[in-house]
C-alpha cells in the first residue's frame, strides 16, 4: 500500500515513475475516508487543496524538476499552523470559525517545497495538554488502541502518522507536545533547537518555549522535512541564524565513538517497568553500536516541571488575552458592554483545561507573585540550562526515555496534576531550548509502543538525529503497524 | 493665576508620548500614514492576529536613540521590551508590548526658559512601545450603545518620555512642553502635530506646604493635546488641589479627564482599581545590544539643538533672549531667520520683522506652514533691504509685505509697479507739509496754545497725502520747522 | 496543603483575565490552582540566589528589520473574521471604563 510507504520510498517511486503525488494524494485521501472515522486525527481534510497540489507535483516530477527531495509529499500539520484560507481552529470554539488570512512560514515553506496539505490536525485545545481529550471538538484515538489516547497536544499529527493518514505531519512542542505522542503513537518526533524553525503562523501557546517540528515514519523522513522547514525566517525575530546542514547527509556516519549521557534523574520513581526495561535496553543496543554510554546527572530535572507550570501558563495567559470577541473568533451574545462581552465570550470559547492555565498564568504574573513565582521559574529555567551545559561538555548526545509511562486510557488521567506529571521527561529540553527526538524503542506486552529520547546540544539535531538514525536501522521497530484495517 | 496659593507649591511631572517619524510601523511593515480609510493599514501583526510576530523597526531605535542623547540620557547598553497587560477593545493583543525594566535610555534633562532664566527639568526615563487603534463612539463615550475600532494607529511607533516631578507650574508645564517638541523638530524624529496625535501629553500634578519634604498625592490627568489644555488643565486641577486642601480634604489618588469644552478636569469613572499591568519580558523580542561606538556616531551626527542655537542667536547676532528663544522653537524657523539674515544683514530687523509680521500669518510653531510660505527668506530680506536704505517706508513695508504674501511676488516688483518709493526730498515734502497746515488751522492754534500733540495729527496728514511714502522724520523736522516759524 | 488561594483572589485574578466564572467554577478552580500551586511549592526549596533569570532559551540580540513599508493585507481579508463590524469598521458594544 503506496500509504504505509516512508516519505523517501515514496519519493523514489514519483523518480522512477512508479507513483505520482496525485495517486498518493488520492490514496491518503481515501484511506483517511475509511479510517479517520475510527482514528478522528482530523480536524479539517482539504481535498480540493490537496488534489490540486498534487496535480501540480505530478507534472514536477514528469519533467524531472521537483522543487524539493519531497516535492508531491501528503502531509498534515497541526491545526495550530495557520493556512490562509483554510480555517485554523487551534482545538478551540473560540477559533471555531477562523479562517486566517495568510499562511504560516512553515506552510509558505512546505508548499514552495512541492508538499500537499491533506488537512488540518486534531489537538488539545491552544496546545494545552497531553492527551488530545481536551480538544474542544472530539478526542483523538492512538491508532494502537483506540480505547487509549495518542498523548498530546500534538495527538492529531502523531496519530494521523502512525494510521498512515499522512506520510509525515508537524507538529508543536512546548513541554513534550511532539515528543510524547510520537512515543504514544510509535512515531518520529522531532523537536528541533528553539529558534530553528520559524514560529511566525504557529498560534503561540508559550511563546518563549514552542517550537514546531515534524512527525514521520523514520528518521531519514523527519530529517527530509526538517530540512525544508528550517532556517532564518525575518518574521520571526527568535528565528536563528545558523545555517541548516544537509540532515539527511549526515545520517550515514558511523556512531562510533559518540558519547552518551544517560541522566539518572531521568529514570524516574513510579515509572512504568515496561518502559524503563525498554530504555535500558535501547542502551545497550546504542552501546554495541560504538556509543560510549555513561551516567550523567541533570539534578535541577525535579524542579523543571514545577517552573514550567509557571512560564508556560504565564505566557499563554499572555498570548491568549487578545481572544476577546473584538477582531476575530467566537463572541457571545447578549453582553451588556464590552467588558462583558469579552468575559462572557471567553468563558464560552475556552475550554476548562485552557481557563485553568490562564488563571494559573495570570495569578503568577501579578502583583506582589512576580517574583515568587514567574521570576523564581525563569531563574530555574537558569539553573536547569547549566545542568545541560555542564552534561553536554562531557557528552555528545543523552539517552533517555521520552515518557514515564505508557499510552493511557481515555478519561483515565482527570486530575490535571496527575496529566503535568506526563510531561517531567520532556519539558526540560523545552526550557533550554535544546533539540529532542523520540524514537519507536520497543512495544509493551499489550502492544504499546514506547518511546526512547535523545536530546542534543543546540543546533545540533545532526548529531541527534544520526544517532537516533542508527539506533533504528539496528533494530527495526519501525517496521511493525498498528492493528488497523 | 499660576501660584495658586502661597501656601502651597505645586508639583508636576509629565509624561510625552511622541509619534516617532518612521516609514513603517514599530513591528511590522504597515505604513503610518495620518488619515487613511478605517483598516486600510493594518496586517495580522498590528492587528493582533494569531501566529503573528513582531520584529523591531530599526530606525525607531535610532530615533529613540538620537532623542535621549538629545536629553542628554544614559542609553543603556542593554535594553528589553515587554509586554503590558490590560484590556481595551482600541489594543489588539490586550497587551501592549513596551518597555519596563531596562528601559531604552534613563536620566537625563531638558533645558527651558522659565523667566528668562534656564531651567532643568530632569528626565527619568525614555523608552519605545506601540501606539493602539482608534475607538470611535457612536455617540459620546458615556452615550454610545457601540464603538468602533480602526487599527491604522495600532503599532505606530511611540516613544514615551517620563519627567521628574521637577516641574514647578502649568506655565512650566506648557515651556516643557514647547521645548520637548523643540528638540524633536529639530531632531526630525517627530512631526509634532498635536492636532493629529503626534505628540499626546498626560501629566500629574501634587501640591505640597512649603518646605513639606514629601509629596502630596498626585493626580494624573490625561487627554492633553495642546500647549493651551496643558496649561488650562494643570491650573484647573492646581487651584482644585488647593481648595479641597484648605477645605481640609483629602486628595483622592485618581486618573482625571481634562474636558477641554468645560474647562475641567473630572474623575475618569472607575478608575479607583489600581491596574495591574503583570509585565514580563516580551518573549517574541531579543534585547538590544546598543554598543558605544553606535551610540557615539548617533551622537556625532546630532544637529544643533534649539537650547544651543538660542545661545548663539544672542552671541552672533546681537538678539535680546525673547527673539532668539522664539525664532528658535522650531529648526525650519530658526533656519528662515539664519538664511533671511544672510541676505540682508540687520539681525534685529529680520527679527522685528519675522516677529511682528511674518508669525502673524505663519504659527511659529507650524513647520508645515512656514515651508509653505509665499514670503521665503530671500523675499523677506529683499523687502528689508529696501526698508533699510530708505526706498520705502516701514509703513509701507507693511502694505508691501500683504501684498507679497498675497502675491508671492517680490517687494522691488511691488515697490516699483506701484511707485511706493519713499519721498525724502524737502522741497516736495516742503509743499505738501504748507498745504496741510493751511487746511489744519484748528490743529496748528492747538499747538501753538501748548498741545504738541496736535503734531502728530498733521504727520498723519501728510502721510495720507503722501499715501504714506514720506519719509517720517523728514516730516517730522519741516513740520517742526515751519510750526515754530508760523 | 490547601489554603494558597482564596475565592476573593480567584475572582480577583479572573477579573484580570477577563473570564466569567460560575460560583462552581470558581471553587472548583480554587481547589485545583491550590494544588498545583502546593506542586509548585517545592520550587521554594531550590536556592536561586544570585541566579540570573532566563527569558530566551537561545540568547540572541538586536533583531531588527529596517523600516521600509510592506503591503499591507485590505480590510476585505483584515475584517473577514469581524464577529461584528460597521463599514469597515470593527463594532464592539458600549465601553464602561474599567
Ligand atoms: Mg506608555
Ligand atoms: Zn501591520
Amino acid at each position: 500500500m503506496i500509504t504505509q510507504l516512508t516519505v523517501h520510498a515514496l519519493v523514489e517511486q514519483f523518480r522512477r515513475g512508479a507513483a505520482t503525488p496525485s495517486a498518493a494524494a488520492r490514496a491518503y485521501l481515501d484511506r483517511i475516508a475509511a479510517v479517520d472515522p475510527s482514528v478522528r486525527a482530523y480536524i479539517t481534510v482539504t481535498p480540493e487543496r490537496a488534489l490540486a497540489a498534487a496535480a501540480a507535483a505530478d507534472a514536477r516530477w514528469r519533467a524531472g524538476r521537483p522543487l524539493s527531495p519531497i516535492d508531491g509529499v501528503p502531509i498534515a500539520v497541526k491545526d495550530l499552523l495557520c493556512t490562509k484560507g483554510v480555517r485554523t481552529t487551534c482545538g478551540s470554539r473560540i477559533l471555531e470559525h477562523f479562517v486566517p488570512p495568510y499562511d504560516a512560514t512553515v506552510i509558505e515553506r512546505l508548499e514552495a517545497a512541492g508538499t500537499v496539505l491533506l488537512g488540518k490536525t486534531n489537538m488539545d485545545e491552544f496546545a494545552m495538554g497531553s492527551s488530545t481529550e481536551h480538544s474542544a471538538f472530539f478526542a483523538t484515538r492512538n491508532p494502537w488502541d483506540l480505547a487509549r489516547v495518542p498523548g498530546g497536544s500534538s495527538g492529531g499529527s502523531g496519530a494521523a502518522v502512525a494510521a498512515d493518514l499522512a506520510a509525515a505531519a508537524l507538529g508543536s512542542d512546548t513541554g513534550g507536545s511532539i515528543r510524547q505522542p510520537a512515543a504514544f503513537t510509535g512515531t518520529v518526533g522531532l523537536k528541533p533547537t528553539y529558534g530553528r524553525v520559524s514560529r511566525y503562523g504557529l498560534v503561540a501557546f508559550a511563546s518563549s518555549l514552542d517550537q514546531i517540528g515534524p512527525f514521520a515514519k523514520d528518521v531519514i523522513d523527519a530529517a527530509l522535512v526538517l530540512r525544508v522547514i528550517a532556517g532564518r525566517d525575518p518574521l520571526d525575530s527568535t528565528s536563528a541564524d545558523v545555517p541548516a546542514p544537509d540532515f539527511v547527509a549526515e545520517l550515514g556516519r558511523p556512531i562510533e565513538g559518540l558519547r552518551l549521557g544517560v541522566p539518572q534523574e531521568y529514570f524516574v520513581e513510579g515509572m512504568d517497568p515496561e518502559v524503563e526495561a525498554s530504555v535500558r535496553e535501547a542502551i545497550e543496543v546504542l552501546k554495541r553500536l560504538g556509543g560510549r554510554a555513561e551516567p550523567i546527572s541533570l539534578p535541577t530535572t525535579d524542579y523543571a516541571l514545577a517552573a514550567y507550570y509557571l512560564i508556560a501558563p504565564a505566557e499563554a495567559s499572555s498570548n491568549l488575552a487578545r481572544y476577546d470577541g473584538v477582531k476575530y473568533g467566537s463572541r457571545a451574545a447578549g453582553a451588556r458592554d464590552v467588558i462583558d462581552m469579552s468575559s462572557k465570550t471567553r468563558a464560552q470559547g475556552f475550554g476548562p483545561e485552557v481557563k485553568r492555565r490562564i488563571m494559573l498564568g495570570t495569578y503568577a504574573l501579578s502583583a506582589g507573585y512576580y517574583e515568587a513565582y514567574y521570576g523564581k521559574a525563569q531563574k530555574v529555567r537558569t539553573l536547569v540550562r547549566r545542568d545541560f551545559d555542564a552534561a553536554f561538555a562531557r557528552v555528545d548526545v543523552i539517552v533517555a526515555p521520552t515518557t514515564p509511562n505508557l499510552p493511557f486510557k481515555h478519561g483515565e488521567k482527570e486530575d490535571p496534576l496527575a496529566m503535568y506529571l506526563n510531561d517531567v521527561l520532556t519539558i526540560p529540553v523545552n526550557l533550554a531550548g535544546l533539540p529532542g527526538v523520540s524514537v519507536r524503542c520497543g512495544f509493551s506486552l499489550a502492544g504499546l509502543p514506547i518511546g526512547l529520547q535523545f536530546i542534543g546540544r543546540p543546533f545540533d539535531e545532526a548529531t541527534l538525529l544520526r544517532a537516533a538514525h542508527a539506533y533504528e536501522q539496528a533494530t527495526g521497530w519501525q517496521t511493525r503497524r498498528p492493528p488497523l484495517p | 493665576m499660576t501660584d495658586p496659593s502661597a501656601a502651597y507649591e505645586v508639583v508636576i511631572g509629565l509624561e510625552v508620548h511622541a509619534q516617532l517619524r518612521t516609514r513603517s510601523k514599530m513591528f511590522c511593515g504597515c505604513p503610518t500614514a495620518f488619515g487613511a480609510p478605517p483598516n486600510s493599514q493594518t496586517c495580522p501583526v498590528c492587528q493582533g492576529m494569531p501566529g503573528s510576530l513582531p520584529v523591531i523597526n530599526r530606525r525607531a531605535v535610532e530615533f529613540g536613540v538620537r532623542t535621549a542623547l538629545a536629553f542628554h540620557c544614559r542609553v543603556n547598553a542593554s535594553c528589553r521590551f515587554a509586554r503590558k497587560h490590560y484590556y481595551y477593545p482600541d489594543m489588539p493583543k490586550n497587551y501592549q508590548i513596551s518597555q519596563y525594566e531596562e528601559p531604552l535610555a534613563e536620566d537625563g534633562w531638558l533645558e527651558l526658559q522659565a523667566d528668562g532664566q534656564p531651567r532643568r527639568i530632569a528626565i527619568q526615563r525614555l523608552h519605545l512601545e506601540e501606539d493602539v487603534g482608534r475607538l470611535i463612539h457612536e455617540g459620546t463615550l458615556e452615550t454610545a450603545h457601540a464603538s468602533l475600532v480602526d487599527f491604522n494607529r495600532s503599532g505606530v511607533p511611540l516613544m514615551e518620555t517620563v519627567s521628574q516631578p521637577d516641574v514647578r507650574s502649568p506655565e512650566e508645564a506648557a515651556a516643557y512642553l514647547r521645548a520637548f517638541r523643540a528638540v524633536l523638530l529639530y531632531l526630525g524624529v517627530c512631526d509634532g502635530n498635536m492636532e493629529e496625535g503626534s505628540l499626546r501629553c498626560d501629566a500629574n500634578i501634587s501640591l505640597r506646604r512649603w518646605g513639606a519634604p514629601d509629596l502630596g498625592t498626585k493626580v494624573e490627568i490625561k487627554n492633553l493635546n495642546s500647549f493651551k489644555n496643558v496649561q488650562r488643565a494643570l491650573e484647573f486641577e492646581a487651584l482644585r488641589q488647593r481648595e479641597a486642601l484648605d477645605r481640609g480634604e483629602r486628595i483622592v489618588q485618581e486618573t482625571r479627564l481634562w474636558d477641554a469644552d468645560r474647562g475641567r478636569t473630572r474623575t475618569m469613572r472607575g478608575k479607583e482599581q489600581a491596574h495591574d499591568y503583570r509585565y514580563f519580558p516580551e518573549p517574541d523580542l531579543v534585547p538590544l545590544e546598543l554598543s558605544r561606538a553606535s551610540v557615539e556616531a548617533v551622537r556625532a551626527d546630532l544637529p544643533e539643538l534649539p537650547a544651543a542655537r538660542r545661545q548663539r542667536f544672542v552671541r552672533e547676532y546681537g538678539l535680546p533672549t525673547y527673539d532668539a528663544d522664539l525664532l528658535t522653537q522650531t529648526r525650519a524657523l530658526a533656519d528662515y531667520y539664519e538664511a533671511a539674515v544672510r541676505e540682508v544683514p540687520h539681525p534685529k530687523l529680520v527679527s522685528n520683522w519675522m516677529m511682528s509680521e511674518l508669525l502673524r500669518a505663519i504659527p511659529a510653531d507650524d513647520e508645515r506652514a512656514l515651508a509653505a510660505s509665499p514670503i521665503s527668506p530671500r523675499h523677506l530680506a529683499g523687502l528689508l533691504r529696501l526698508v533699510a536704505d530708505g526706498t520705502i517706508t516701514g509703513k509701507i513695508a507693511k502694505d508691501v509685505f500683504e501684498k507679497m504674501f498675497r502675491s508671492g511676488e517680490d517687494a522691488l516688483t511691488i515697490v516699483g509697479r506701484e511707485g511706493l518709493t519713499q519721498i525724502a526730498d524737502t522741497a516736495a515734502l516742503g509743499a505738501v507739509v504748507d498745504q496741510v497746515l493751511r487746511a489744519n488751522p484748528k490743529a496748528v492754534e492747538d499747538w501753538r496754545r501748548g498741545k504738541k500733540a496736535a503734531a502728530g495729527a498733521l504727520v498723519g496728514q501728510v502721510m495720507k497725502a503722501t499715501q504714506g511714502k514720506a519719509n517720517p522724520s523728514v516730516v517730522n523736522s519741516l513740520l517742526e520747522a515751519k510750526l515754530s516759524q508760523l | 496543603m490547601g489554603g494558597r488561594i482564596e475565592t476573593r483572589e480567584v475572582e480577583q485574578v479572573a477579573r484580570l483575565a477577563r473570564l466569567e466564572l460560575s460560583a462552581e467554577e470558581k471553587e472548583r478552580m480554587r481547589e485545583q490552582l491550590d494544588r498545583i500551586l502546593g506542586y509548585i511549592d517545592k520550587l521554594r526549596r531550590l536556592d536561586t540566589e544570585g541566579v540570573p533569570p532566563t527569558s530566551h532559551a537561545v540568547p540572541m540580540v538586536n533583531v531588527m528589520r529596517e523600516d521600509e513599508p510592506r503591503p499591507c493585507l485590505p480590510p476585505q481579508e483584515m475584517l473577514a473574521n469581524a464577529p461584528d463590524r460597521s463599514g469597515d469598521f470593527f463594532r464592539v458594544p458600549r465601553i464602561i471604563e474599567d
